[in-house]
């Protein structure tokens, strides 16, 4: 399973925990899983289109998934994805 | 006082005045929400021209809940009224804002940190930090090392060397990362989700930015009052267009301007790395991150802007636009500037300057509407790029033949 990290807006979601495990090979599959352990995370990272909120970005081995595959990006297991807020700096 | 709370500036929830910058429900960005009309009954030119000159003189419009404790003599930078540069370009109301010269660092970013230092103390945090491209560390290490507070800075690997030294003076704990300032903002997200500091631009953000319409305000106030046609705007992460024009917007709903609501905002960036200019070009809301940021504009060198889609958002509201220049353009601007106002400004001053001289050309910004080009930073500290251009001067014996012989082989 993949290592994802989980920014503080998130956490109430997931009990506190700053990392969680979640199954899957690619970020899309993996957020479905998150979804299961965690109901009510999905919605929160992506629209009601299932996209990637605008304000979110997503980190594989930390390069911007939208420099990848985008929700396509295939994860490993030995992976760490980091969802980070985009609203930050400057 | 008068802040009410915290809004998501997406989905409107509302939050309290805490060491928040996100909407736990859609990730979207939150802002200082006010009373108005507690600032109405309290401001008006006569209050505000009464008190000294800097950037308290607003402070009903800041979101502070108590007078400030540091960052007294901030603002307060002149407003020059630009004939020979305004000559060279074939304009006749230019003006230039010259934060080159704020108190204490010499840039814009004294207005955001003394307001985001000040947040931190009244939230009670001891230690502050940020991720910066230069200015922004110059700035937070003088005044958390005036205010007594512990500091963390962390800045890209590749920044000239007056950005560094501007910072270690202070003695911060100064980290460079190597990577982009993208890079280094990122760690920065995920440093603040670990360790309990004032990042004053990651979760002491939505206070930051507001000190960057105390920018605006006093253009408007040095202008009499009045709103000017064109504001040339240089953009990293867009928040700064955003917030002249959120400036504009709220002195205009106070009635302290005169105003007919059509002061056009345009933003400038430099062509190796432009990624809401070419949002504005193409049309689109959407921000297309730069991966690899080239420019010698390194304090615009920031792939993800923030603020990008609401940067777009106002530019196309004014009716305003947004240009790129290139390096050899952004040396030429700083030049120009040099030679014809007497001002030295650095990379991202020579972006703005470069980009208003192509506005002009265009016809964009015409020759006899009132026109304010920002320079928001030092030339002194990005030396660097300027040191290939600019020849060393003759050197000669102290002789007073020498020097009529090289005046002579000068003409």
């Amino acid at each position: 399973m993949a290592t994802v990290r989980i920014p503080t807006p998130l956490r109430k979601l997931t009990q506190g925990k700053e990392e969680v495990a979640a199954a899957g090979a690619t970020v899309g599959e993996l957020l479905i899983d998150l979804e299961k352990n965690y109901p009510g995370i999905k919605d929160r990272i992506c629209d009601a289109e299932g996209a990637l909120r605008r304000f979110v970005n997503v980190f594989v081995r930390d390069e911007d998934i939208r420099f990848l595959q985008n929700l396509d990006t295939p994860v490993k297991d030995s992976d760490e994805v980091s969802i980070v807020p985009a609203i930050a700096g400057g | 006082m008068s802040v009410v709370g915290l809004r998501c500036r997406e989905c409107g929830r509302a939050y309290p005045a805490e060491a928040l910058h996100v909407c736990e429900d859609c990730f979207g960005p939150l802002e200082v929400a006010y009373d108005y009309v507690a600032i109405g009954r309290a401001l008006s030119r006569a209050v505000i021209e009464a008190r000294p000159m800097n950037i308290w003189r607003y402070l009903e419009l800041l979101p502070l809940s108590a007078p400030p404790t540091l960052g007294f003599d901030v603002g307060g930078t002149p407003l020059v009224r630009a004939r020979r540069l305004g000559e060279a370009l074939g304009h006749r109301e230019l003006w230039v804002k010259n934060d080159a010269v704020c108190h204490p660092t010499l840039s814009f970013k004294d207005r955001v940190v003394s307001m985001a230092l000040n947040k931190a103390r009244e939230l009670g945090f001891d230690t502050v930090a940020c991720a910066s491209t230069g200015n922004l560390a110059n700035s937070t290490a003088a005044h958390a090392a005036a205010a007594g507070l512990a500091c963390y800075v962390l800045i890209p690997d590749d920044l000239e060397a007056g950005k560094v030294m501007g910072t270690s003076i202070y003695g911060p704990r100064l980290v460079a990362v190597r990577g982009t300032y993208d890079d280094v903002n990122r760690l920065c997200s995920e440093i603040s989700g670990r360790h309990p500091w004032a990042f004053v631009n990651v979760n002491l953000r939505p206070y930051y930015a507001e000190g960057s319409k105390t920018y605006g305000y006093e253009i408007l106030e040095q202008l009499g009052w009045r709103t000017p046609a064109h504001v040339v705007v240089p953009m990293a992460s867009g928040s700064l267009l955003t917030k002249i024009g959120k400036a504009i917007a709220e002195l205009t709903k106070l009635g302290l301007v005169t105003s007919d609501g059509t002061t056009k905002l345009h933003g400038a960036q430099p062509e190796g790395c432009s990624p809401i200019a070419d949002a504005v070009a193409a049309g689109r809301g959407i921000i297309k991150p730069v991966k690899a940021p080239r420019t010698i504009a390194k304090s615009l060198a920031i792939g993800n802007p923030a603020d990008g889609p609401y940067a777009v958002e106002a530019i196309r509201a004014s009716g305003g636009s947004a240009a790129v220049v290139s390096d050899a353009e952004i040396i030429a601007g700083i030049r120009l500037l040099a030679e014809t106002e007497g001002l030295f400004t650095e990379t991202a001053g020579g972006v703005t300057v470069a980009v208003t001289k192509t506005l002009i050309a265009r016809g964009l910004i015409k020759p006899d509407e009132p026109t304010v080009i920002c320079v928001t930073g030092q030339g002194l500290k990005t030396q660097e790029p300027l040191v290939a251009v600019m020849p060393p001067p003759p050197v000669i014996a102290p002789r007073i033949e020498d020097f009529e012989s090289l005046l002579a082989a000068s003409g």
